[in-house]
């Protein structure tokens, strides 16, 4: 069975969310201290929602620096599954892990609504029980969401393909598809090999049929049945 | 020796910056018509021991591209006062 490991900041506040979900799709999950420098074998790592550090200086720019961080790198260098949702991503980008930043939402506003995005990476170990190109309606809750990159780095994204959720118009009333300004309208990105993903909606938070919809559940799906690909013996 | 480090942060520029429209549109509301390219960003004041100015300039440099400033969308001046 997987193991999940699900790190708590200071100031996290979609953990539980986050750990519910893996256990519901039957993975292990277990909350880790920012403080502690081992991942205890974990086989993959969440960086949950919320307002680290209270967001001080920037979204996630003291969370980066936080012990467990360089252990999380390691895990990541290894070509292990990292996801970080909202503040998660926020975070994986201030620390490289992932390119780009994310700014304050252009019009300002903190936004708590659902969203439209598409499918658009299916092999990584968060999205491949989805159909490319699949569009699924799950929650977004930040004022600083809009993915900024310069031209370059932007251009590399789209050549690789490492755009794995963008933020689609299906005629949702009244609000504008791209809530936040994204460049490209970038929802989600990964990194080259695809085993570090981030996105700003929040897929934990639609993971029940209780709470109306499941749309997001495939996220945790796709983790816990994730088989990592064979490694080509070097010789 | 002490230094005050005064160091200031901006969006960079050509990059969206909601914060300083906002700003200008208000400053424009009140009348102040010559008001424009308005830019809202951080300042931050640190005191730093070091031998002398240049060093505790280039502490102040490294503290702002590890942590102060996001090289991706922001620029970052400082300014070093002798205490």
């Amino acid at each position: 069975m997987i193991r999940v490991a699900v790190i708590r900041f200071p100031g996290s506040n979609c953990e539980p969310d986050a750990h519910r979900a893996v256990v519901r799709e039957g993975g292990e999950a277990f909350y880790l201290f920012h403080r502690e420098t081992d991942l205890r074998d974990a086989d993959a790592v969440i960086l949950p929602g919320g307002f680290s550090y209270g967001d001080y200086l920037r979204a996630g720019a003291i969370a980066r620096f936080s012990p467990i961080m360089a252990a999380i790198e390691r895990h990541a260098a290894d070509g292990k599954p990292v996801v970080g949702i909202c503040n998660g991503f926020q975070i994986l980008c201030e620390s490289g892990l992932l390119p780009g930043a994310l700014m304050r939402n252009a019009g300002l506003k903190y936004l708590s609504r659902p969203v439209d995005v598409r499918i658009e990476r299916t092999d990584t170990p968060f999205t491949n029980a989805f159909q490319h190109g699949e569009v699924i309606r799950i929650p977004i809750g930040h004022g600083d969401g809009r993915f900024t990159a310069t031209d370059e780095v932007i251009a590399d994204l789209e050549s690789r393909g490492q755009v794995v959720f963008r933020y689609v118009d299906t005629g949702m009333p009244d609000v504008s598809a791209n809530p936040n300004g994204a460049l490209h309208d970038i929802a989600g990105i990964s990194n080259r090999e695809g085993n570090v993903v981030g996105m700003m909606p929040h897929p934990e938070r639609l993971a029940d049929e209780l709470l109306g919809s499941d749309a997001g559940t495939r996220v945790f799906t796709s983790l816990v049945r994730w088989k990592r690909p064979a490694l080509v013996a070097s010789s | 020796m002490n230094f005050r480090v005064h160091v200031r942060i901006l969006p960079r520029r050509g990059l969206l910056d909601p914060q300083g429209q906002a700003v200008e549109h208000a400053l424009k509301a009140l009348n102040f018509e010559g008001a424009g390219n308005v830019h809202v960003g951080k300042a931050i004041e640190i005191d730093v021991a070091a031998s002398d100015e240049a060093a505790a300039r280039a502490t102040a440099k490294a503290m702002c591209d590890k942590l102060l400033a996001n090289p991706v969308t922001e620029d970052y001046q400082i300014e070093v006062e002798a205490r």
